[in-house]
């Protein structure tokens, strides 16, 4: 019984990884605290916080506009003015820790358009980025959609790219976005940058690149079979077997 | 070789790529190597004449920052709207203080401020005052002898007069190019009338008429092709001749080259450097070899 008390299922240790961090620690024990202002309301939270995790100090409970925690997945977009200042600034709340005076909102979901398009049927050419976004023709080089980006992308010098037809150097620049949303929300012009960006890396990735010829290698050792043998083996072997192969396994360099 | 800062412009990479290849080897072949500026953006596309819309003039200033931060101070460009929009800008921010300023703040994110200290350079400008025709002449294999040439101006070449590469009323810079290889001007009351610009978008059947007056225009005078350096120009002036034909049955088609098209047949480029393949009537066979 007392050992199935302490054994944690794997959701468990999920939910106790996204707590607060504060969580656990005596109030008094904080030392630094802030106020923010969480859609206008006061809330005094500790100063090592991240925005993400300060709101849920104060009481917030996210079902959407969270993900990952890690500043990957681009879920928790953050807009945020500080009091007295004029620049609207913008963020992940994951990544964001927070500061005294800060004047938050949550960009859970950016409303986008988002065509549909074969890849296999477009051309390798502008005419594909016009087509489904004639509105980058709309840029005024503001370059708005950068000073948003919490990537630090130089996302207008990719819409420009895709203005010309440079998909190479659109998938060079674009290829940190993790679709946050945050520069189409400030775009004047209302392109919906991470859109043409993702259109104009799946053309440069089709057309582009060049084919890898050691995958072709590899497909055809696969079809002669070649492998067939060596896993057959792994297939049978018991579990003991299996963690001394895995220990005694020879990997390439990282 | 000579080095030369170069706005190119997003429809010399596109539409007008001829215009980019041809220009490319033609100043090659001329000892002057085009260094394209980095992180360049559109230049604007129309100059706005709107007194209180500075948010348009960002585009064209944001590429002059962008020429000084290569270490330059003069930039050569060839399209003539990206020539004349930059042009434009450049003189209203020079001349406008609190404008200047303003530009400047917006662009906060940019390391320097700019001054208003880059020239622009059309490119024909340039082969007029930093080659030289006569020596174009000297560097001519295949002298056009025969080939009769409508130069066409269009607008924004000439106007407004601040902006114009020659005299407004009375250019002779394209037909001075004309002759350096080898070729004859051909003069007509049509050359820097306007091609109608963007009606060609939602009015072709405008644009349609236009071409075919100016065209039958230059055919009167006896002109075998027609010149230009503005790609807005070129595409009315040549893809809109399916739409004049189909409009007036009389119309009597004509090539329609960029000047840097011209210049590499004259030069001896190759076919490669001249692309006759992306121009939508293609120069007659006989023509072109007759005078190659």
């Amino acid at each position: 019984m007392a050992k199935k008390k302490t054994e944690k299922s794997v959701m468990d240790r999920i939910a106790e990884a996204n707590k607060p961090v504060t969580t656990g620690v005596d109030e008094k024990d904080i030392k630094q605290w802030v106020m923010i202002y969480i859609m206008g309301r006061g809330y005094k939270v500790p100063a090592d916080l991240t925005i993400l995790t300060a709101m849920e100090f104060a009481g917030y409970r996210f079902v959407r506009g969270v993900g990952c925690r890690q500043g990957f997945c681009g879920a928790c977009g953050t807009v945020y003015r500080k009091a007295g200042e004029y620049k609207l600034q913008t963020g992940l709340a994951c990544q964001t820790r927070v500061e005294d005076g800060m004047y938050l909102v949550q960009i859970p979901f950016s409303p986008a358009k988002k065509p549909i398009y074969n890849i296999q049927k477009e051309p390798y050419d502008v005419s594909v980025l016009l087509k489904y976004f004639p509105e980058i023709a709309r840029c005024v080089s503001c370059n708005t959609c950068s000073k948003a980006c919490p990537q630090d992308i130089e996302t207008m010098d990719y819409i420009q790219c895709a203005l010309r037809g440079d998909f190479e150097e659109l998938a060079e620049i674009s290829f940190d976005c993790i679709r946050c949303g945050l520069c189409a929300m400030r775009c004047p012009a209302e392109i919906v940058q991470y859109n043409v960006g993702q259109l104009g890396r799946r053309m440069y990735g089709r057309y582009g690149l060049k084919k890898p010829e050691h995958l072709k290698v590899r497909i055809k050792e696969l079809e002669a079979k070649k492998f067939d043998k060596e896993l057959d083996v792994l297939e049978k072997a018991s579990k003991e077997k299996l963690v001394e192969l895995y220990a005694a396994r020879v990997r390439e360099k990282d | 070789m000579q080095k030369i800062a170069y706005y190119p412009g997003c429809t010399m990479k596109t539409t007008a790529k001829n215009f980019e290849d041809s220009a490319i080897a033609v100043f090659k072949k001329l000892g002057i190597e085009l260094v394209e500026i980095p992180r360049w953006n559109c230049c604007g596309t129309v100059y706005s004449l709107t007194s209180d819309d500075l948010m348009h003039h960002l585009a064209p200033i944001r590429n002059l920052i962008r020429v000084k931060e290569m270490g330059c101070d003069k930039v050569v460009t060839f399209c003539s709207m990206c020539y004349n929009t930059l042009k434009q800008s450049n003189l209203r921010f020079q001349q406008n203080e609190e404008e200047r300023q303003k530009i400047n703040d917006f662009m906060y994110r940019e390391e320097l401020n700019y001054e208003g200290d880059v020239e622009i350079v059309q490119a024909l400008e340039f082969l007029r005052d930093s080659v030289g025709f006569k020596k174009i002449a000297e560097k001519v294999k295949n002298p056009l002898n025969g080939l009769k040439v409508a130069p066409y101006y269009g607008c924004l070449l000439l106007r407004p007069k601040e902006a114009s590469i020659d005299n407004p009323e009375d250019p002779s810079i394209v037909e001075d190019l004309i002759k350096s290889l080898g070729a004859e001007p051909v003069d007509f009351p049509y050359k820097n009338e306007c091609c109608m610009s963007y009606l060609t978008v939602n009015h072709k059947d405008i644009v349609a008429e236009r071409t075919f007056n100016i065209i039958k225009s230059a055919g009167k005078f006896g002109a075998d092709m027609i010149l230009t350096s503005c790609p807005l120009c070129e595409y009315n002036l040549d893809a809109r001749q399916r739409e004049a034909l189909e409009k007036f049955p009389d119309h009597l088609s004509m090539p329609v080259l960029y000047f840097t098209q011209l210049m590499a047949m004259a030069l001896g480029l190759d076919d490669k450097d001249i692309r006759f393949d992306l121009n939508y009537i293609k120069p007659d066979d006989k023509l072109i070899k007759s005078n190659i």
